[in-house]
């Protein structure tokens, strides 16, 4: 479903010109999942942004379901992230002027994707029934992360793109969000591609790569 | 390194990155300080003004005899009271046109040194230091202000001449002299005014005793403090504009109050560390204060230039104003004593603490080991809307409290200012409720979103937008009463003013000399005006005596009248009188009123705007019965318009009569609006450039807040929002708020004009003006409030609109 | 007597007395003018009535009564009584403001615990102060002294704040004329007056002080002076005495005082039948014994030792109130003594200068 050809990414810095990506391959088949890993600088965000449509690629290509992904339309790109793929973050995640429930809806809505039933189902499975009326500032980490991942899956993409989504999070926490996430991910028959540098989370993944010096270092089994 | 040093230096290393916060706390601090030194610098020009021709002749005691019938008499009962060992000293005061490049008509007042009391002072010299030989000898000496002098075009060297052809004494400058004002001694005066042997009034010094029987039919005691002072009668404009530069001031705090505020909020994690280093508590307010500090001594210096800027530039509109209102001569320029600049610097460094003390505060009681987090802001809203609602709701309760029992210029303005706050700090309820209101009947996400983030946005916009509401609601409210008071004052003046020439005579012996001339002139109407003064309850009245003739009721605009009221005041029986008047006195028609040994019906009332003194108007045979020392001083003539030129030419040469005694209707009215204009010049230049101000605030307020938007930006960009549409969003909130924020300045502006025609005006010169709505003016300022707001976030917009994304990505990316 | 008038008036009237040393400049006029005022000559005879009345032409005159009065109590009273003229330029009086003169009314009350003084100024040509000789009649405002033509008899009144009186002065003795038939130097350069007297004036009549009236009776002696030439620069001050001597006869004596040297001594010498003789320099002994401390914290001899070997008189003289200060715009001390010694007797004394 996401193949990624000879993706090329670089940065100017005051330090001159430095190439983070440098011709990464890459394939994701539909509902499947995949831990993208490596050190700090290794690219693994900026990848992660490049599929996302928050960034363009120097060379190389983004292909989802065979059709090329147009970075240098910014409507095309906006259309994707509304519509095709949901993303998790870190932190930040959430519109700190809406309650938890506009929060959960706001990418279905956008997308005009709205499926109450769903949406009920995510809130409840998310532990999220009690908290709709709460903004964000009023929620824990560990909530905030779910209402995150609820909006995410919200209109069913076919890609939720996670970067680092527990990151922030105390390890129990993290392991339950996780399997949170990848249950529902699966219930709404999207692919993951997440960013994390932990193994042990990685492991729970259906496939693994490391990022290295700009590379798809290795797949390991 | 001193901890006070590094502290500084990391403190100030802020302004660096963020050079715009820095022009924002200046600029917030200098518009302050400018507006609201220039206005001080306007006042304290004028008061000193005042002081000056209060100071003309000062002495122990100010109390003088005047004749009965207020003009000159002669020496001779000088003479007669000095041998009864009066302690008095003859003055003879006139108006004296002097030729030249500019001529210039100046009060001249011929004293008698020898006589004044030796505590007394002339211009500030006092008597004992005078130069008497110089004085009183022949050339004698003219004393003149430097400014008079400048007007007339002189140097100090030059001997000026009158309009008749006499030399004036050599000039000596008196710095000290009031503008307008010619001193000279009594007997050179005499010569030039052409009265030998005549004086105006004699100043008293010492204890006053009963006048011998013959002296007190011709003169009479006046105390000091009957006349009604410059001082008092102009502290009502005084008043008003030190308002003005009251309120412009707070707009200007309101900017430095949002900038300093952000940058602090911005150095949290900045003063966190500074903490956790071992920075002590004190060390660090006191950084943050003398940082504070520098700011309101550059802000002060820049405001306190400006300031004098801005005062040299209005002076001579307030120096016409207060020309125009009270008679009182200002001088076209500025010399300020050195205090005034240390008090603009203080002023802002005041204003700098005011703006920033809650701050520092804020900074002072800062957790040690709490994470920076975006402010709880929901849970803080709603109870800081709730304050300061009841903070307006108890401030309305107090101009109710004025309105009902209120009966000063004070209560007046205290009423005009706790509406004003009141109003301001309803502003962000109402907005919140507004939007509110707006979101129930939002369908869609985005939608949803507009809304929640404008009510997110509104504590940090809300004092840029409480700026916008006070300078819009002070443009409507003192556009619609200068407009309104225009309206009235041009309809009044058209109506008054319909003759077709007026003559001012140069004593009642030649009007009545004109008038039999004229009589024998075909086809000439002439309304003769017999005039006498008065005081009634000390205040000084002019009491108007006219004939029986239909041009009166046709062209005398009455407020309010009794049936048959011009008959009735022709009969002797009934009299009308100024609004002013009739409010001082607390009459209405129908009563009556005690006047020289007979009593009158009130049977009218009209407007007589621009008057300081009252006016009563009474038919002239019961005046000249009643009031013996009334002249006549007064011919309206109206004739044949191809007639006017000739016969004004005719009577100018047959009378000896100058231009300043034959007017036409034309040349007065114009006369008459050339003063109302630069009446109010000052008060619009002020209020236009408040409203500039307020757009300034909304401007820095837009642009510091755009920074920490890209927080609430980022995640929808993220969701597939463009970035032009978040663009145009944002500007759609800033309107929606300015809008709403406009849509509330229009009534409060019109509340404000009717506080301002209804009880002000009222207070303040005694007379009421119908409150008058322009809708055009009102579109005008509204379509202008916008405008500001919408320049005001072009830029932070723009900048917005410009942003690539990696600045946006960086916003997740950071801490991963 | 009263040299020191000149520089009185020219200080007072004439400049600002801000300026204790006038600048030429503001003298401009008056150099110029100088020598068309009148010149004091030697051997010119006065003329009474006439000369009784104001020497227009002449830049400066008095008239200046004291009075050495006791009440029914036997207390001691001064009363004091000055008119000056001063002209801003030479020429005849006119009518109007620009009379070229001047008037200044000076008046004194001492008593017993104290000493009250005031000051009055008018303009000439008003008609509110002037001098005529027929009657005799010298008025300033509400103060006046008026009589006989030929001064025989005269009434006197002036007032102040808290004061005032009127007294009535009846003539027991002639005329008597200063210097050389009224011809009286100043200096030693020339610089001089016309000078005449009436020292035996009997007196009776009121003062009044803070609302209590006293009937009193005394003696008075009458100064005239007119004079066109001002003092020498140099010259500092004056102290002047007129002496009633117990046995009848009279003393004027002055001493200019000079920045420099010794000061100029004169004074006459008046047999108590009216002839006079007038002394010059050793002929007249003056020391300062004592000194008193005026308000304004200016020191003023007030206790005098005073010779004249040619007449016996060896005497003290002691200032009745020590405080006889003439807070005016122009301050000088002016007030009643009493003597004792070789004789005793009662009088005026009169410094300036200090």
């Amino acid at each position: 479903m996401l193949v990624i050809e000879h993706l090329h990414k670089s940065y100017s810095t005051t330090q001159g010109k430095l190439a983070v990506l440098q011709g990464v391959d890459l394939q994701l088949a539909r509902g499947a999942s995949l831990a993208l890993m490596g050190e700090s600088g290794s690219g693994k965000s900026t990848l992660l942004h490049l599929v996302a449509g928050l960034d363009r690629a120097d060379s190389g290509r983004i292909l989802i379901d065979n059709q090329p992904l147009d970075g240098r339309l910014e409507s095309a790109m906006a259309r994707w992230r509304r519509e095709g793929i949901g993303l998790v973050f870190q932190q930040y995640n959430l519109i700190s002027s809406l309650d938890v429930a506009a929060n959960l809806s706001f990418q279905a809505r956008l997308a005009g994707r709205l499926d109450r039933q769903w949406l009920d189902c995510l809130a409840t499975r998310l532990g999220l029934d009690s908290l709709l009326q709460r903004y964000p500032e009023q929620l824990s980490g560990g909530q905030q992360q779910r209402v995150a991942i609820g909006r995410a899956l919200a209109a069913r993409p076919a890609l939720v793109l996670a970067d680092e989504p527990t990151g922030s999070l105390d390890e129990a926490c993290s392991d339950e969000v996780l399997a949170l996430m990848l249950q529902l991910v699966g219930e709404a028959g999207s692919s993951l591609l997440m960013v994390t540098h932990s193994p042990r989370l990685a492991a729970r993944l259906e496939r693994r790569c490391v990022l290295h010096a700009g590379r798809v270092r290795a797949e390991p089994r | 390194m001193n901890p006070l040093l590094i502290t500084l230096q990391a403190l100030l290393s802020h302004w660096r990155r963020h050079r715009l916060q820095f022009f924002s706390i200046f600029t917030g601090l200098w518009l302050a300080t400018a507006l609201w030194t220039g206005v001080q610098a306007l006042n304290s020009q004028a008061r000193a003004d005042y002081a000056r021709a209060a100071a003309v002749l000062t002495g122990p005691g100010q109390a003088q005899l005047l004749a009965r019938d207020g003009e000159r008499f002669e020496q001779a009962l000088y003479l007669q009271l000095r041998r009864l060992g009066w302690q008095v000293s003859p003055l003879l005061e006139g108006r004296l046109r002097i030729a030249g490049a500019h001529p210039l008509t100046v009060r001249l007042i011929g004293i008698e040194p020898l006589s004044l009391p030796s505590t007394a002072a002339v211009a500030g010299i006092a008597i004992p230091a005078f130069d008497l030989q110089a004085f009183i000898d022949a050339p004698g000496q003219a004393w003149i202000g430097p400014d008079t002098l400048q007007q007339l075009g002189l140097n100090s060297h030059e001997q000026a001449t009158s309009s008749d052809g006499q030399r004036l004494p050599p000039f000596v400058v008196q710095p000290q002299l009031a503008p307008g004002v010619i001193v000279l001694d009594i007997g050179h005066a005499q010569a030039l005014l052409q009265a030998p042997g005549q004086v105006s009034r004699l100043l008293l010094a010492g204890e006053s005793r009963p006048l011998p029987a013959d002296i007190a039919q011709r003169l009479t005691l006046q105390t000091p403090g009957d006349d009604g002072d410059l001082q008092r009668l102009t502290d009502s404009f005084h008043l008003n504009l030190t308002a003005l530069g009251l309120l412009a001031f707070v707009v200007g705090l309101f900017i430095a109050h949002a900038a300093i505020g952000l940058a602090l909020e911005q150095r949290r994690g900045l003063i966190r560390n500074l903490r956790a280093c071992g920075i002590s508590l004190n060390t660090l307010l006191l950084s943050l204060t003398l940082e504070l500090g520098v700011f309101a001594v550059l802000g002060g210096l820049a405001g306190v230039a400006s300031g004098y800027g801005l005062a040299a530039a209005l002076l001579p509109d307030v120096a016409a104003s207060v020309r125009g209102l009270y008679g009182a001569q200002i001088a076209g320029q500025l010399s300020l004593p050195a205090g005034w600049w240390l008090a603009g610097v203080l002023v802002s460094i005041l204003g700098a603490l005011l703006a920033g003390v809650s701050s520092v505060l804020r900074a002072a009681h800062l957790p040690l080991l709490a994470l920076a987090q975006a402010q709880a802001w929901r849970m803080a809203q709603g109870p800081w809307l709730r304050r300061q609602a009841m903070a307006a709701g108890l401030l309305l309760l107090v101009a109710l409290g004025c309105w009902q029992w209120g009966n000063s210029l004070t209560s007046a303005l205290i009423l005009l200012a706790t509406l004003l706050l009141a109003a301001a700090l309803l502003l962000p309820a109402l907005l919140d409720g507004a939007l509110a209101w707006l979101a129930r009947g939002c369908r869609g996400a985005l939608a949803e979103w507009f809304i929640a983030d404008s009510r997110q946005q509104l504590p940090a916009l809300s004092l840029a937008l409480m700026a916008l509401l006070l300078a819009l609601a002070a443009s409507v409210g003192v556009g619609s009463m200068t407009e309104g008071f225009r309206k009235t004052f041009i309809g009044w003046l058209d109506q008054r003013l319909s003759a077709d020439l007026y003559l001012t005579p140069q004593d009642t012996t030649q009007a009545l000399q004109i008038n039999a001339w004229l009589a024998q002139q075909a086809a000439v109407t002439v309304l003769p005006g017999w005039r006498a003064e008065i005081r009634l309850q000390q205040w000084p009245v002019q009491v108007q005596g006219i004939i029986d003739h239909p041009a009166y009721p046709a062209r005398w605009p009455l407020l309010e009248q009794s049936p048959q009221a011009w008959a009735q005041l022709a009969s002797g029986r009934g009299f009308m009188l100024s609004e002013q008047l009739a409010r001082r006195l607390g009459l209405r028609l129908g009563d009556s009123l005690e006047l020289a040994s007979d009593t009158l019906t009130v049977v009218g009332i009209y407007a007589d705007y621009g008057n300081p003194k009252g006016h009563l108007l009474v038919s002239a045979g019961w005046l000249r019965a009643h009031l013996p020392q009334a002249t006549l001083s007064a011919l309206s003539l109206n004739l044949a318009p191809e007639r006017i030129a000739p016969l004004k030419a005719e009577l100018q040469q047959r009378f000896a009569l100058d231009d300043s005694r034959v007017v036409e209707q034309a040349t007065l009215k114009r006369w008459s609006r050339e003063i109302f204009n630069r009446t109010f010049a000052a008060t619009t230049a002020l209020n236009s450039l408040t409203l500039g101000v307020a757009g300034i605030a909304l401007f820095i307020s837009l642009l510091t807040l755009s920074q920490s938007r890209l927080g609430q930006l980022a995640p929808l960009w993220a969701l597939g929002v463009r970035r032009r549409q978040l663009a145009w969003l944002s500007l759609g909130q800033t309107l929606l708020l300015s809008s709403l924020t406009v849509l509330l300045a229009v009534p409060l502006g019109l509340l404000l004009a009717w506080c301002l025609v209804a009880v002000v005006n009222v207070q303040a010169f005694g007379w009421r003006l119908p409150l008058h709505v322009f809708p055009a003016q009102l579109l005008h300022l509204a379509v202008l409030g916008l405008l500001t707001s919408l320049l005001a976030s072009a830029w932070p917009l723009w900048q917005l609109a410009r942003r690539q994304p990696s600045e946006l990505l960086r916003q997740f990316a950071d801490e991963a | 007597m009263k040299p020191s008038l000149y520089l009185l008036i020219g200080l007072l009237l004439l400049s600002a007395c801000d300026q204790p040393a006038p600048a030429p400049k503001s003298f401009a006029g008056l150099g110029q003018d100088a020598a068309a005022f009148k010149q004091v000559t030697r051997n010119q005879p006065l003329v009474f009535p006439l000369d009784h009345a104001a020497h227009n032409g002449f830049r400066i005159e008095w008239w200046y009564v004291t009075a050495n009065l006791t009440d029914r109590q036997g207390r001691d009273w001064g009363a004091q009584w000055t008119l000056f003229r001063s002209a801003l330029r030479p020429g005849a009086e006119t009518t109007g403001w620009n009379s070229p003169n001047l008037w200044l009314g000076h008046a004194a009350l001492t008593g017993p615990g104290g000493h009250q003084s005031s000051e009055t100024l008018a303009r000439g040509g008003i008609g509110q102060a002037g001098v005529e000789a027929r009657p005799f009649r010298a008025w300033i405002n509400d103060w006046s002294l008026q009589g006989s033509d030929d001064t025989g008899r005269l009434q006197m009144s002036a007032n102040g704040k808290g004061f005032n009186y009127t007294l009535n002065l009846v003539s027991t003795g002639p005329l008597v004329l200063h210097g050389a038939q009224g011809y009286s130097e100043k200096s030693g350069k020339g610089q001089a007056s016309y000078y005449y007297s009436q020292p035996f004036y009997q007196v009776s009549g009121e003062v009044e002080r803070y609302g209590q009236r006293l009937a009193v009776t005394g003696v008075a002696w009458l100064d005239r002076e007119w004079s066109s030439q001002p003092l020498a620069p140099e010259q500092s001050g004056w102290d002047w005495f007129s002496l009633h001597l117990d046995s009848g006869a009279k003393l004027m004596l002055f001493r200019v005082r000079e920045q420099q040297g010794a000061p100029y001594r004169a004074g006459t010498w008046i047999s108590a039948n009216g002839a006079a003789q007038a002394l010059q320099g050793e002929q007249i002994q003056l020391r300062e014994l004592a000194w008193s401390k005026q308000d304004n914290g200016r020191k003023v001899p007030t206790r005098w030792r005073v010779q004249v070997p040619e007449h016996g008189v060896d005497v003290q003289v002691d200032a009745l109130e020590p405080k006889a200060w003439m807070q005016t715009r122009f301050p000088y001390w002016e007030g009643p003594v009493r003597f004792s010694g070789s004789v005793s007797g009662r009088g005026y004394l009169e410094m300036t200068g200090y």
